[in-house]
């Protein structure tokens, strides 16, 4: 090695000691904090799952088909639905596919009431914008697997730390798209509301909601789908689903049972992502 | 008559360097150096104007000039830099420039209503729900605002289309709609920025004259912003004219056909049909400026070919033409009359100017007499008074 090189090489900031010194700390002296978070999020989700188990699933099938249909008004995509559904049973992966969709659902749920609100502060706030603006690139353009183990130090292993890396992974679609919907209203339409004497909450909840609303919901089909787009990731830290027979195929060369498992999510991602088109008529 | 809203020296600028705009307003720096010097644009400077109750008052000018700048300054779309927005409440002039947010509100959902150039109604409520957006906002109970919102649309010959959306309305039929919608709140103070602008021309003459015909009725007091001057003088009872920010003449329509202050305003009026706007009283001499001879006798005419004889009480006691004697017809049924050289009409202060020249026509170029709804005599009209109102000289 040249010297110079050798020079920069010879002391290495020990950054990853640091790093694990600052995590020991947070973990030894806020346990109580995050095990209750972790804990808490896992009753609740593994509650859920369990619930979904008892229906029978042909039951629940009918259901999600009945949910499409009331969503959307189609008969074709109410029916698409259930054959597909009913496709993931017969290769029985129906358990599995019940957990997915409450980490799914979950996680979107929970990026929708985080991002919509900071994306309704957002669009008031552009100063505000501009410095969250990096963080929210940085959320999706960084490797998933960089912040998988710092979650994983502080959740621990299970379905909690995979819906919290969901979420900071899905979070910014709703955040984006809720600052683009609001700042983008007309501004007669805002004029409108201001001449006729609308505080500032009418004017969100009559005029700039309502004009948004479009646009926050393809935020929530995006996100929907970002939420979805984890579930391998998240079976890797230990959340069920259909991410775990893939990995498992992974690791074991399972060829069939990676086809299988990989064709369960596509159908949910095109069931999912048709169910949640809601006012596009993108259906129709 | 009292004010309804009074425009005080408002100075209205945009843009981040507002001292120093105002510093070079205040040296009369025109809208061009203050941009190049300041980077800010002026809005509208040192607008003073009054608004009586029950007036449409026009502002006019080209685009750009601070129309509607001037007229958003009433509901504080727009905030004055400098100086005093009055608004009419109850018998309380408040200042919207100056008064919290609280009364500014109230003002605004009570007091200013606003009818917007692009309609500004909400795509996704119905045509009822846009009436009465305005009476939510205020928190009218929902059984009130129904039936209020039920008669706005009546008034404007919508309430068939109640529970359509905006979108599946034609234009005109949705500027009608914010003619309700603002109607709706009872305000007595209504903006209207353009409202007839993106409507085509048979529309907007239809809206134009129901809106008088509201107006008739109402008795609103309207501030009408409109880069139409036949629009102007169709429904303003005052008009102002804006330059650059400026307000550069204000006043009677007639006022501002017949004496344009300036080029600018006379560049405007130069394509408007004065017959169209004058009347009899704008024209006529006065009878103290008529050539008087003896007996009582009064030259009508500078050619002296007619004259009429007054007695004490101001009323015509002969009349002669060209040496013979005459009679006096009223212009009202100037049609039914035969053309003859021994009559000699004569109108009201109040009589277009049209009906005037007909008269002359009809007479044979003898000029108009004019009587006050006494009959006593005020004045008269020559050919040469015609003349020089139409050509403008
Ligand atoms: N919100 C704003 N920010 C910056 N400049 C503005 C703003 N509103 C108006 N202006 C500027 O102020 C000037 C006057 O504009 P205004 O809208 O009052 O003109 P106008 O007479 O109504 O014209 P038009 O007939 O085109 O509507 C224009 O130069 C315009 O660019
Ligand atoms: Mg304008």
């Amino acid at each position: 090695m040249d010297p110079v090189s050798q020079l920069i090489s010879s002391f290495k900031i020990p950054i990853g000691r640091w790093g694990k010194t600052f995590f020991d700390f947070l973990t030894t002296n806020f346990e109580w904090f995050f095990d209750s978070i972790a804990d808490g999020l896992t009753v609740v989700l593994d509650g859920l799952v369990d619930l979904l188990l008892l229906v029978p699933p042909v039951l629940l099938v009918a259901a999600i088909a009945g949910l499409a249909w009331y969503l959307q008004k189609s008969w074709k995509l109410a029916l698409a639905v259930a054959l597909g559904l009913l496709f993931i049973v017969n290769q029985d992966l129906w358990q599995e596919t019940v957990e997915t969709l409450v980490l799914v659902v979950g996680a979107a749920a929970a990026s929708m009431a985080i991002g919509v609100p900071i994306g309704i502060w957002a669009a008031h706030n552009e100063r505000g914008y501009r410095y969250l603006q990096p963080i929210l690139d940085l959320m999706q353009t960084m490797p998933t697997f960089v912040y998988l183990i710092p979650v994983l130090i502080l959740f621990g292993l299970g379905i909690a730390p995979g819906l919290i890396v969901t979420v900071i992974f899905a979070a910014p679609a709703p955040i984006r798209l809720t600052h683009l919907g609001i700042t983008s209203v007309p501004k007669p339409m805002i004029e409108a509301g201001e001449a006729f004497g609308a505080t500032k909450r009418q004017l969100l909840w009559k005029v700039e909601l309502p004009a948004a609303l479009p646009t926050i919901m393809a935020g929530l089909t995006q996100c929907i789908m970002l939420c979805l787009s984890m579930v391998v990731i998240a079976a890797l830290i230990g959340a069920n689903g259909l991410g775990k027979p893939v990995v498992r195929a992974l690791n074991s060369v399972n060829i069939p049972l990676g086809l299988e498992a990989g064709l369960a999510i596509v159908v949910l991602a095109i069931i999912l992502d048709r169910i949640s088109r809601i006012g596009t008529g993108a259906a129709k | 008559m009292s004010a309804a809203v009074d425009f005080k020296n408002v100075d209205i600028v945009f843009g981040a360097a507002r001292k120093e705009a105002l510093a070079l307003v205040d040296r009369g720096a025109t809208r061009q150096e203050i941009l190049e010097k300041t980077g800010a644009v002026l809005g509208c400077a040192g607008a003073n104007l009054t608004v009586n109750e029950g007036e449409i008052s026009v502002l006019m000018g080209l685009s750009g000039s601070g129309k509607s700048t001037l007229l958003r300054a009433v509901n504080l779309l727009n905030v004055p830099a400098r100086g005093n927005v009055m608004v009419k409440d109850g018998d309380r002039m408040i200042d919207v420039a100056a008064c919290d947010a609280a009364t500014l509100r109230h003002i605004r959902q009570t007091r200013v209503a606003m009818v917007f150039q692009q309609f500004g109604l909400l795509p996704w409520r119905t045509v009822a729900e846009n009436v009465g957006f305005g009476l939510e906002l205020s928190g009218v109970p929902e059984a009130e605002r129904k039936a209020r919102v039920e008669r706005q649309l009546k008034l404007v010959g919508l309430d068939q289309w109640a529970s359509k959306y905006a979108h599946e309305l034609s234009g005109g039929m949705q500027q009608r709609v914010g003619l309700a919608r603002a109607f709706a709140t009872e305000a007595p103070i209504l903006l209207m920025d353009e409202p007839f602008s993106a409507l085509d021309p048979l529309i907007r003459t239809k809206l134009q004259d129901e809106l008088l015909q509201l107006q008739a009725e109402l008795k609103k007091t309207i501030i009408f912003v409109s880069h139409d001057l036949e629009e102007a003088l169709k429904i303003g009872s005052h008009i102002t004219i804006m330059e650059g920010g400026r307000i550069v003449q204000t006043g009677a329509p007639e006022d501002i056909v017949l004496r344009p202050a300036n080029d600018y305003v006379r560049d405007f009026i130069a394509n408007v049909n004065p017959l169209s706007v004058l009347t009899a009283w704008n024209v006529m001499r006065d009878r103290r400026d008529l050539d008087h001879g003896e007996d009582g006798w009064v030259w009508l005419d500078r050619r002296k070919t007619t004259r009429f004889k007054i007695d004490e009480h101001g009323l015509v006691a002969a009349a002669e033409r060209d040496g013979k004697p005459a009679f006096w017809v009223s212009c009202a049924d100037v049609e039914a009359q035969p053309e003859e050289t021994t009559q000699v009409f004569w109108a009201n202060p109040g009589t277009s100017l049209k009906t005037v020249m007909l008269a002359m026509h009809r007479s044979q170029t003898a000029p108009v007499a004019l009587f006050d709804d006494r009959s006593r005599f005020v004045g008269a009209i020559g050919v040469r008074d015609v003349l020089s109102a139409v050509l403008r000289r």
